[in-house]
C-alpha cells in the first residue's frame, strides 16, 4: 500500500545531495567520513541509507542539517527547495531546521531533555515555528500525541520522559519532530534501540504518518529487514561511498553490486531450506586510509585489476537503478 | 518471606526519609540565621555596642546567657547582629562569582575554541595560588573592609564556579537532546539557556551551598586578621579575635561566634547535600 504511493511518474526530488564529502581532522591527519556522495530523496518517498557502522550514514544524514560539530568539516551542496543548505547563513538554517526538516534519532533515552516535559518539550516546538496562539498549540500537542498513537494524551502531555518506556519515548520523540509538519523526516536508526514488537509498531507509525502527512523519510539504518519493510528506495553506502541505488525490490531481487550481495548474503532468509550465512571477508577499510580503486576491492570476490585502479562511477545499471560496480553483471548472475 | 521483602524495602525508605531530614534541618538553621540577620534588634536583649563597664568578662548566666567580653558588652546581643554581616558576606561574596562564573562557564564550555583554552590558562594562574593567600593579597592591596573583601573574593572566586559549569554543559552538549533541539531550528541561546543549564546546574548550586559556608569562614578569616569587618562592628571573625587575649579567663567571648560559625556553615552544608539529591534529574 505504501509502495505504491512512492511518485513513478516524474520523479519529484525533495532533497539533492551532490558532492557531499564530511571530513574530519584527527591527529592521525584527515579522515574522509563521507567520501563525495551524490544522493537524491523524492518528495513523499521513503529513502532507506543502509551500511555497516562506521559507514558514514549517519555522517551523511547530520551533514545535511550541519550537525557535524567541528573539527568536521563539510563539503559539497544539499539543495534543499532552490537552497543550499550547506551555504545558507547559519539564521536561515534555523528557520528549515525543525520547520521544514525535522530528525529523529536513535537513542530516545537521551534524545529528549530530561528536565522539560512532553508538554513543554512539544510546546517550544510549536512557539518556535508556528504562529499557533496558546490555547491552539495545546490542543495541537494533544493531538501530535494522539497521532503517533499514545493513550489518553491529554493526562501523558505534563509526564517527564523517564516516566515513559523506551517505545513511547520514541513516539514523544516523533511527536515533537512532527510538531511543525516538516516536509523531510531524517531518521537516525530510530528503531535500534527498541525490540522486535516495538520497532515494528515505530515503522509502521513511520510508514502511516508519511501517507497522512505526504512528507519524505530518509532512514538509517544498518538492518535490511527494516529496510524491506519499510522503503521505496534504497541506497547502500560503504567506506562513506554509495555503491547502488534503487528501488528496494529491484535492490533486493537483484543487486547490481558485490557488497550489496554480500550484504544481503549475510542474513538469515525465510526460506525453506536452511542454508548456511555467508560472512563478507575482511573488514572495512579505514577511512583515514582508503585504497585508491573501488572502497570493496580488497574483500570482493568479482576483484579485477580494473576495480584497483580508479574508483567505479555510480551508472545507471537499471530502470532507476544505479551502481557503482564494474562487474554488475557477473554478480547479478550469482545472485540468481 | 514477608520478612525477607521487609528488609528489602527498607534501606530505600529510610534513605528518603534521610534525604528530607538533610534537607529540612539546612533550611530550618538557614531559615531561622536569616530571620537573625534581618531582624536582630528583635532577639538581641542588648545593644551589641554598649559598653557596660559595670558588667566586665562576665561569664555566662541568666541575664547574660553567652557572657560579656573586656568592655561589658554582651556577646549574645553581638553574636545576634553578627548574624547581619555573616550572612550578607555569604550572600555578597558568592553573588558576583557565580554568576559572571556561570556565563564565562557556559559560554566557554559550549563554544569551545581558543577563549576554552584561554580559560584553561587563567584558570590554571589563579588556582596556582591558595586562595586565602591571594585573597589577603588582594585586600592588602586594596585595603580592609567588607567592600574590598568582595572585590577580593569576586577576581578569584568566580573561576571555580566557571569551571564546574563548563564541565557540565561540555558533557551535557554532547547529549543527543542538545542535537535534537539543533536540528528543532532552535538558537544557540535557547539551547543554552533552557536546555542545558537546567541539566547543567545542579553541582554549581550545591557548590554554592558550600562556598557559602566557605566565604563565612573567610570572611571570618579576614576579619580575625584585620582585613576584613572593622572593629567593632560585630562580625564572627572580629568577636573571635576580640576574645584572643581572654582565652584563659573569658572563654566565651570566642566559643560562642565560633559556634556560631559552624552552624551556620552547617546549615548551608545540609541544605547543598538535601539539594544535591532533591536536584538530579531522572533519566
Amino acid at each position: 500500500m505504501s509502495r505504491a504511493s512512492a511518485p513513478d511518474s516524474g520523479p519529484c526530488i525533495a532533497l539533492a545531495i551532490q558532492g557531499l564529502a564530511t571530513t574530519f581532522a584527527t591527529s592521525a591527519g584527515p579522515v574522509r567520513a563521507v567520501d563525495g556522495i551524490d544522493l537524491e530523496v523524492r518528495a513523499g518517498e521513503v529513502l532507506g541509507l543502509v551500511g555497516e557502522s562506521g559507514s558514514g550514514k549517519s555522517v551523511t544524514l547530520r551533514s545535511v542539517v550541519r550537525l557535524v560539530r567541528p573539527p568536521g568539516r563539510i563539503e559539497g551542496r544539499a539543495i534543499w527547495q532552490g537552497k543550499d543548505l550547506l551555504a545558507i547563513p547559519e539564521r536561515e538554517l534555523l528557520d528549515v531546521r525543525g520547520k521544514e526538516i525535522a530528525m529523529i534519532f536513535q537513542e530516545p533515552m537521551t534524545a529528549l531533555n530530561p528536565v522539560l516535559t512532553i508538554r513543554q518539550q512539544i510546546d517550544e516546538n510549536l512557539k518556535a515555528h508556528t504562529g499557533l496562539g496558546r490555547g491552539e498549540r495545546a490542543r495541537r500537542a494533544i493531538e501530535l500525541l494522539d497521532l503517533v498513537g499514545i493513550a489518553s494524551a491529554a493526562e501523558r502531555l505534563d509526564a517527564y520522559p523517564h516516566q515513559f518506556s523506551g517505545g513511547m519515548r520514541q513516539r514523544v520523540m516523533i511527536a515533537i519532530a512532527l510538531a511543525s509538519q516538516p516536509r523531510l523526516l531524517l531518521a537516525d536508526e530510530p528503531t535500534t534501540a527498541l525490540d522486535v514488537t516495538i520497532q515494528d509498531q515505530i515503522l509502521k507509525l513511520l510508514l502511516d504518518l508519511r501517507d497522512r502527512l505526504g512528507m519524505s523519510v530518509l532512514l538509517v539504518t544498518h538492518d535490511l529487514g527494516v529496510v524491506a519493510q519499510t522503503c521505496d528506495r534504497v541506497a547502500v553506502m560503504y567506506a562513506g561511498q554509495i555503491m547502488e541505488v534503487g528501488p528496494v525490490v529491484d535492490v533486493f531481487r537483484g543487486p547490481r553490486h558485490a557488497y550489496t550481495l554480500g550484504l544481503l548474503g549475510s542474513i538469515p532468509s525465510g526460506g525453506a531450506v536452511r542454508q548456511p550465512l555467508r560472512s563478507i571477508e575482511g573488514t572495512p577499510p579505514s577511512p583515514s586510509d582508503l585504497p585508491p580503486g573501488c572502497a570493496f576491492a580488497p574483500r570482493c570476490a568479482f576483484v579485477t585489476d580494473a576495480c584497483r585502479r580508479r574508483r567505479p562511477d555510480l551508472v545507471p545499471v537499471g530502470p532507476d537503478h544505479l551502481s557503482a560496480c564494474l562487474h554488475h553483471d557477473q554478480v547479478v548472475r550469482a545472485a540468481s | 518471606m514477608s520478612a525477607v521483602l521487609e528488609t528489602r524495602a527498607a534501606p530505600v525508605r529510610s534513605r528518603r526519609r534521610r534525604i528530607g531530614a538533610t534537607l529540612a534541618s539546612g533550611m530550618l538553621i538557614l531559615a531561622a540565621s536569616l530571620v537573625l540577620a534581618i531582624v536582630p534588634g528583635w532577639f538581641a536583649p542588648y545593644d551589641p555596642l554598649a559598653f557596660d563597664y559595670g558588667a566586665l568578662l562576665q561569664a555566662p548566666s541568666l541575664a547574660h546567657p553567652f557572657g560579656t567580653d573586656n568592655f561589658g558588652r554582651d556577646m549574645l546581643s553581638r553574636v545576634i547582629w553578627a548574624y547581619r554581616i555573616d550572612m550578607q558576606i555569604a550572600l555578597f561574596a558568592t553573588i558576583f562569582p557565580i554568576l559572571f562564573g556561570c556565563l564565562v562557564g557556559a559560554l566557554v564550555g559550549y563554544y569551545g575554541g581558543w577563549p576554552d583554552v584561554l580559560f584553561g590558562r587563567v584558570v590554571d594562574a589563579l588556582i596556582t595560588f591558595p586562595f586565602l593567600v591571594l585573597v589577603i593579597a588582594i585586600v592588602a592591596v586594596l585595603g580592609p573592609g567588607l567592600i574590598n573583601m568582595y572585590i577580593a573574593v569576586g577576581v578569584v572566586g568566580w573561576v571555580f564556579y566557571a569551571r564546574l559549569l563548563r564541565a557540565e554543559i561540555r558533557i551535557q552538549k554532547q547529549q543527543e537532546y542538545a542535537a535534537a533541539g539543533k536540528v528543532m531550528g532552535y538558537g544557540d541561546a535557547r539551547i543554552v539557556l533552557r536546555h542545558l543549564l537546567p541539566n547543567a546546574i545542579t553541582p554549581v548550586l550545591v557548590f554554592w551551598m558550600t562556598d557559602m559556608a566557605l566565604v563565612i569562614l573567610l570572611g571570618s578569616s579576614l576579619g580575625y586578621l584585620g582585613l576584613g569587618a572593622q572593629p567593632p562592628a560585630a562580625e564572627w571573625g572580629v568577636l573571635i579575635a576580640d576574645g584572643k587575649n581572654f582565652m584563659t579567663t573569658g572563654w566565651w567571648i570566642s566559643i560562642f561566634p565560633g559556634l556560631a560559625i559552624v552552624v551556620t556553615g552547617l546549615g548551608f552544608s545540609l541544605l547543598g547535600d538535601g539539594m544535591a539529591d532533591l536536584l538530579r534529574p531522572q533519566r
